[in-house]
């Protein structure tokens, strides 16, 4: 929302640069650990929606959508859509809905690697957050520039 | 378990989440949105028809969600009332979603009417099947998320006003009903249904327990539109498109009438209680204040509106009553009024489109220009005043009946009375819109793109529905029975939730 | 403890509800908010206070919790809860905007055009 009126701040637009690349890594940090410690999808994609929401203030609307280059609903379609199919995929192996499938991936250089259903519903909800948070601030910042 | 329990259960609710989910992803594309709105929900419907066929065939069926053993994790229950209303909200669905083709602009099919469409179905089913009262505070969330978003999409001011006042009661109705469950988890430490209706048998004496069922009333009397209760309803249900309109009209008050019933047989059983009196008290004063409400109005949809609260009267007493008879009557009302309000909106919808307006004193002469629209609204609307053979006779009939045998006659008085008026008021719209001229200066109709013939077929399958009801009471009401005698039953239930795994 | 905590939730709801029954829209919804958050704070309170240990199983030990620890399902209630208002509250302020927008004025006795 860069009004003309409205003197442009330096010290937020410097340190805004900075600060999006770190948030949005420490939102990935939050939503990869959420399973054991404290974190998860939610937490991360509020950590990443109020990255972009602080881009938001120094500079526009045009440009934040630029930034996350897909239209908040294609995230909150596709998020929606893992995170049901991650309760799905349960039910091809005769298992109730939603209940939680394991499996581990030797992954060079880390070692073993522990993945399940429970992080791809964490992914789907992180999108879900990101697409919802930012549909409804785009929305309002397109309405106050209009 | 076996799996096609597990398949059969969570299907009302996985159909509607992928299709909206689908048609989000899919949200470039308007013509795939429509096909998969149609697919969805009849898919939905199909699914339904499987659920109560089966739940009829093999009793209550219990799905435990990620494998969870009950009284941890989240149960979907499925009895015969839970499968009942799945199947109505399957009709109404693919009605609304057939209808929607028609009638539903650009701009809105741009906005995600569709995945908000399927979102409000995904909660209702989620309300009507599970059997963890946390979840069920969920679903309605999910459910009251994508109804909010449905009412104001279109952005008129009537909408903007009667947004407000809708969002705002819903709002605090959750907020009762979160404190209930709080209040409850402190007293009993479980959130399973069937759990709490055993844990609560040893609070009996416990003035808490009191406390919590009038919480439980308040936030469900709210969402039902019960007296006095009701005023977001009238306030709101006539600004959005008539689609809307017609999903919320037959659904959405539905869920809280459902809810009572759930909650005063399983969880706190009515008997002799202080609560049973008041919801007595209640069922009467919301038919009385629903029909005078309706007497006063001149606009189509704000008269459907406030019949809305009338009939929910009904299914009140029925609830209220507590006798089998009573149950019985009031699960039938709840089978017959659900398809024909959703059917009297649309035809207000077809009215529109046919002269542009919905105040009756700019409308007329429909039935000399358009017979057969008169006879499709008179097949609902006499249903809807309980004239027989059509299917509101037998559901009033039974409810009156089980009246007299419990000897409430103030009640019996006024839900007579309420018939007559009920009458009354479609006799009015049946003059003003059908009968009297068309006079001068009426709106004309707005130019619109498409035919009528979707919309006339969906009035047409759900009239025959309501005759059908009516001519083939019997197995309807053997249906009602059963489900009474489950609901009567709250044994079976909780053995069927706590016992298997 | 639980008694001054039971002040506060009363104090909210009380708050809650005053703010509810103002004329202006923007008062209402912060009413909103609070009454939610006084709900929050009820399960919260009425599920039990005492000091716990936190319901976590340490690395390396066995699968079972020794001793008494905190009840993690009334804190995932509220998580859910705060979750779903976080979400439904969203939508009010942007429904208020767009009402503002509408009506030009923040005041629900300018909002009667439906009531009639």
């Amino acid at each position: 929302m860069n009004m003309p009126n409205q003197p442009d701040s330096l010290i937020l637009r410097v340190t805004g640069h900075f600060l999006l690349p770190l948030l949005i890594m420490f939102s990935l940090f939050l939503l990869l650990r959420g399973h054991n410690e404290p974190g998860g999808g939610f937490i991360g994609g509020l950590v990443a929606s109020a990255a972009i929401a602080l881009h938001l203030f120094f500079t526009d609307v045009q440009s934040a959508r630029r930034l996350i280059w897909l239209d908040p609903r294609d995230l909150l379609g596709w998020g929606l859509t893992i995170a049901i199919a991650s309760g799905v995929i349960a039910m091809f192996s005769g298992l109730p809905f939603l209940s939680a499938l394991w499996t581990e991936l030797s992954v060079p250089m880390f070692g073993m690697l522990k993945i399940g259903t429970p992080l791809m519903f964490d992914i789907g909800v992180y999108l879900v957050v990101i697409g919802t948070v930012l549909n409804i601030l785009l929305s309002l910042a397109e309405a106050e520039d209009a | 378990m076996n799996s096609a329990v597990a398949l059969q259960t969570t299907l009302p609710i996985l159909i509607p989440l992928i299709s909206g989910a689908l048609s989000l992803v899919l949200w470039r594309s308007r013509q795939l949105q429509r096909g998969i709105s149609v697919l969805g929900t009849g898919a939905l419907m199909i699914a339904s028809v499987w659920l109560l066929l089966s739940v009829y065939a093999d009793g209550i069926q219990v799905m435990y969600a990620g494998n969870w053993p009950a009284p941890f994790g989240i149960v979907l229950v499925a009895d015969l009332l839970s499968s009942i209303m799945v199947l109505l909200t399957g009709i109404t669905g693919l009605a609304t979603a057939v209808y929607s083709l028609a009638t539903i602009s650009k701009t809105h099919e741009h906005y995600g009417y569709y995945p908000l469409m399927h979102l409000l179905l995904a909660g209702v089913n989620g309300a009507f099947l599970t059997g963890d009262i946390f979840n069920l505070y969920v679903w309605f969330e999910v459910m009251l998320v994508a109804s909010f978003a449905l009412l104001i999409l279109g952005g008129e001011r009537a909408q903007m006003e009667g947004a407000i006042k809708y969002v705002t009661l819903n709002l605090v109705s959750s907020a009762i009903f979160l404190s209930a469950i709080g209040l409850l988890y402190g007293l009993t430490g479980t959130l399973n249904m069937a759990d709490l209706a055993v844990k609560l048998a040893d609070h009996q004496d416990n003035p808490m327990v009191q406390v919590i069922a009038m919480l439980f009333l308040m936030a469900f009397g709210i969402k039902a539109g019960a007296f006095p209760l009701f005023f977001w309803l009238p306030a709101s249900y006539h600004t959005p498109r008539v689609a809307v309109s017609s999903l919320f009209a037959g659904l959405l008050t539905k869920v809280g009438v459902y809810a009572l019933f759930r909650v005063f047989t399983l969880i706190f059983p009515l008997g002799d209680s202080l609560t049973r009196d008041l919801l007595l008290g209640m069922a009467g004063a919301t038919m009385l204040v629903g029909v005078l409400g309706a007497a006063a109005q001149f606009e189509f949809r704000r008269i459907l509106s406030f019949h809305i609260i009338s009939q929910i009267g009904y299914m009140l007493m029925g609830l209220a009553l507590y006798t089998p008879l009573a149950i019985i009557g009031g699960v039938f009302y709840i089978i017959h009024h659900i398809i024909v309000k959703s059917n009297l909106f649309l035809i207000s919808g077809l009215v529109y489109r046919l002269q542009g307006s919905y105040d009756l004193k700019q409308l007329g002469g429909v039935w000399r220009s358009h017979p057969m629209i008169g006879v499709l609204f008179l097949i609902p609307a006499l249903s809807l005043a309980g004239l027989p053979p059509l299917s509101g006779f037998f559901g009033k009939f039974i409810v009156i009946k089980a009246g007299v045998e419990a000897q409430q006659w103030w009640l019996v008085g006024v839900a007579l009375l309420v018939g007559l008026l009920t009458l009354y008021s479609m006799t009015k719209i049946w003059a003003e819109v059908f009968w009297k001229a068309l006079p001068e200066g009426a709106a004309a109709p707005a130019q619109q793109r498409g035919g009528t013939s979707l919309m006339v077929i969906t009035i047409v399958a759900l009239s025959t529905m309501t005759v059908l009801i009516g001519v083939a009471a019997e197995p309807v009401y053997r249906l009602a029975e059963h489900t009474a005698s489950q609901l009567l039953d709250s044994q079976a239930y909780i053995q069927s939730v706590m016992g298997v795994n | 403890m639980s008694t001054l905590l039971a002040t506060a939730v009363g104090v909210l709801y009380a708050t809650a509800i005053y703010l509810i029954l103002r004329r202006s829209i923007v008062k209402l919804v912060i009413g909103l908010v609070l009454l939610s958050n006084a709900a929050n704070l009820l399960i919260f309170t009425s599920s039990g206070l005492t000091r716990y240990a936190p319901p976590l199983i340490p690395e390396g030990a066995d699968m079972v919790l020794n001793g008494v620890v905190a009840d993690p399902l009334a804190q995932a209630l509220i998580l859910t809860a705060i979750v779903i208002g976080f979400g439904v509250l969203a939508f009010a302020v942007v429904l208020i905007h767009r009402a503002y927008e509408v009506v030009k004025a923040d005041d629900m006795d300018q909002m009667k055009d439906t009531d009639t």
